[in-house]
């Protein structure tokens, strides 16, 4: 049985259980997000555990790509911890304020310099920017067929691979050879925990950092400079509402609670 | 000069047109306007899909570019992109507009990559700045921050466009032009990856997103018995349930298109009363567009009370079944 190489495509994102504490400075107009820790992306985790089973199955190995910065390292440990094998962080900061196109672009230079797999996997959205758009671009910039919001990847034979991908209708079925890129969503699976094991073997194992310098890469084509879309100004949607309380006994409530969907015109009885 | 083209790429899945597809005519004619009479086009990929692009054309659209094939006949993503690209490539439009949906997402990065062009995502607004250019109110951070993206010097500017957002033109708006494209540029491609099939689930319930009152319920709600609750609340006034994703994941709901918020759905009901519900952003972003928000939370201090218009601190059994038979007296 041939041996799989497996790239995971993994973003640490700041902890989308403190995304109420994010806002917008009103002076600087930028974005407040102090004190919120780093995660991996939790889609990714999906990502990287479908990876590990299909290492499991299949044997080989599965390493890790990020863009991200130098202090991404920890992240990647995370991943090892959690069984990958190595991992690469592509770091500089000519990459930074890259859009989906430039960082699909940064991704795929690192992977072509990783050199030959059999899969690429990655998550379909991030958790922070959440466009969906770097799984399918990057598979664009690797010249290779890509199928995102996969749910499930059952290899058929060597080389044949089918894919379930949820849309809102249901379901696709698509079969197709790899190499591939696969974005899988949250719901293929549950991400294994790390172990005590696991983090102390992760200790000992590679991460390798690449600067833009290391790429074959287009210095125009990256970073701010280099992505087609420009943030312009920041808004926070306005949420907050009157808030006023319905008091007394429950008859009470339930009398006030009638007269407020009459006024609303949903209960004409 | 030409006179301003605003593009619509729609979206039909085994021959049925999806509903973004006619919301994205009515975000491309407010833009329309904006740009002070730009005509609106549309395309359309599929095999029979005729009667499709004659519902498109009475639907707000001034040109039907239909591209019919039987290649086409299911979302292939190597066909459809190979045809758009093209496509784009010989229009040159300013704006191209698609549906932020599983299969126009993907297809639209797809193109995006191809053009080397900028693609937003998610939009839930588009609007023209002094310059002209297209701005696109994108969410972040489970839709916490929105940011405005920019595309200033690549075309098309293209932007992928929330369902339930903007509102479909009626029908009998215009009577557009249809056209069939030459698809022969798919003669010399072999699509490696092939989608073999669609399953749809069982005829997804769209009632909700509809529905003048929906009511939704959290995992306070506690059992799948207490959600019988809410369903018979939802029926009486004529409403939909709806759900955050630890109801979900509990399995007391109508299954995941009843989900609202960052990954899920939004509305825009006239009353939305949340029952059992924190009012996490990743859900309130779904309903903040509800003309009027009542909760029920046993919890003082929860935060979607400071969201809601009206609330109610109590255990939501000690009210409901009151105000369930009330309302059952009264009609
Ligand atoms: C407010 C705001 C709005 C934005 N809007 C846009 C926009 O409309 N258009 C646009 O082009 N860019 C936009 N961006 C920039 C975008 O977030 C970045 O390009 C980001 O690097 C990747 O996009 P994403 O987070 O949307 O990833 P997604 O496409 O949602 O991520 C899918 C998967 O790709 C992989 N992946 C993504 N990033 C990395 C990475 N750095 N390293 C390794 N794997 C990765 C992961 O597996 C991830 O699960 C925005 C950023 C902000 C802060
Ligand atoms: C990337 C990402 C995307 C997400 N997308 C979504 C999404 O689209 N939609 C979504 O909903 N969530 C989403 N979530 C989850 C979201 O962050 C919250 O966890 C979720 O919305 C909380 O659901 P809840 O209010 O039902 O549960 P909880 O936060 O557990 O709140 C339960 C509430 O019920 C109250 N309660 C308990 N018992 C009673 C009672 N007897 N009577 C009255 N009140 C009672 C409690 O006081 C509490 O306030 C997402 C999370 C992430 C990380």
């Amino acid at each position: 049985m041939k041996e799989r190489r497996i790239l995971v495509c993994i973003k640490p994102v700041p902890d989308p259980e403190h995304y109420d504490k994010i806002g917008i400075d009103p002076a600087s107009k930028t974005l407040v997000r102090s004190g919120i820790p780093a995660v991996i992306n939790p889609n990714d985790k999906n990502a990287i555990e479908a990876a590990l089973e299909i290492r499991e199955y299949w044997g080989g190995i599965v390493e890790l790509v990020s863009m991200a910065p130098p202090d991404a390292e920890e992240k990647l440990r995370e991943g090892l911890a959690m069984g990958a094998d190595k991992a690469y962080l592509l770091s500089d900061r000519s990459f930074a304020g890259s859009d989906t196109l430039a960082t699909a672009r940064v991704l795929a230079a690192g992977i072509a310099k990783i050199g030959s797999f059999d899969l690429v996997i990655t998550g379909s959205e991030s958790a922070d920017g959440g466009t969906t758009n770097v799984s399918p671009q990057l598979g664009e910039m690797l010249g290779l067929p890509h199928v995102c919001n996969v749910e499930s990847i059952t290899p058929q034979n060597e080389e044949q691979w089918q894919l379930n991908v949820k849309i809102e209708e249901g379901y696709l079925k698509v079969e197709g050879p790899t190499p591939m890129v696969v974005g899988v969503n949250d719901k293929i699976n549950t991400p294994r925990y790390t172990t005590v094991m696991g983090i102390m073997e992760a200790e000992d194992k590679e991460v390798v950092i690449w600067s833009a310098a290391d790429l074959e890469i287009d210095n125009d084509k990256v970073g701010l400079t280099g992505s087609p879309t420009q943030p312009g100004d920041l808004h926070e949607p306005k949420l907050q509402r009157a808030g006023k309380l319905l008091e007394g006994e429950p008859e009470v409530v339930v009398d006030k609670l009638i007269r407020l969907l009459r006024q609303a015109g949903v209960l004409n009885a | 000069m030409l006179p301003p083209e605003v593009f619509v790429v729609t979206e039909q899945v085994q021959g049925q047109l999806t509903p973004v597809s006619f919301e994205l005519l009515g975000a491309a004619k407010k833009l329309a306007e904006e740009m002070g009479g730009a005509s609106i086009s549309c395309v359309l990929l599929g095999a029979d899909i005729r009667d499709l692009g004659e519902d498109l054309a009475s639907h707000g659209a001034d040109k039907v570019y239909l591209a019919e094939d039987q290649r086409l006949a299911l979302y292939q993503n190597e066909y459809y992109a190979l045809f758009l690209t093209k496509f784009f490539k010989k229009q040159q439009p300013e704006v191209v507009l698609w549906g932020a949906t599983a299969i126009s997402g993907e297809l639209a990065a797809t193109v995006a990559a191809r053009l080397e062009t900028g693609l937003s995502a998610h939009c839930s607004d588009l609007h023209l700045n002094e310059e002209g250019l297209l701005v696109q109110v994108v969410p972040a951070f489970g839709g916490k921050v929105l940011g405005d993206i920019l595309c200033p010097s690549r075309r098309p500017q293209m932007a992928t466009v929330k369902t339930g957002i903007f509102s479909s033109l009626s029908k009998g708006e215009g009577a557009g032009e249809i056209i069939y494209e030459d698809t022969s540029i798919l003669d010399g491609c072999s699509p490696l990856l092939k989608t073999l099939k669609v399953t749809k689930e069982k005829d997804r319930d769209t009632s909700l997103k509809e529905a003048a009152v929906v009511v939704g319920g959290g995992w306070g709600v506690g059992s799948g018995e207490n959600w019988t609750l809410l369903e018979r609340l939802s029926s009486l006034l004529g409403g939909a349930v709806g759900c955050t994703r630890p109801a979900l994941d509990e399995g007391w709901t109508n299954g995941e298109h009843t989900m609202i918020g960052t990954s899920g759905i939004t509305i825009k009901p006239k009353v939305y009363i949340g029952i059992g519900i924190s009012g996490a952003i990743h859900h309130l972003v779904g309903i903040k567009d509800a003309e009027m928000i009542i909760s029920i939370n046993k919890d003082a201090k929860a935060p979607i009370l400071s969201f809601s218009d009206y609330g109610v601190v109590a255990d939501f059994k000690k009210v409901l079944p009151g105000l369930i038979e009330k309302i059952e007296e009264l009609s």
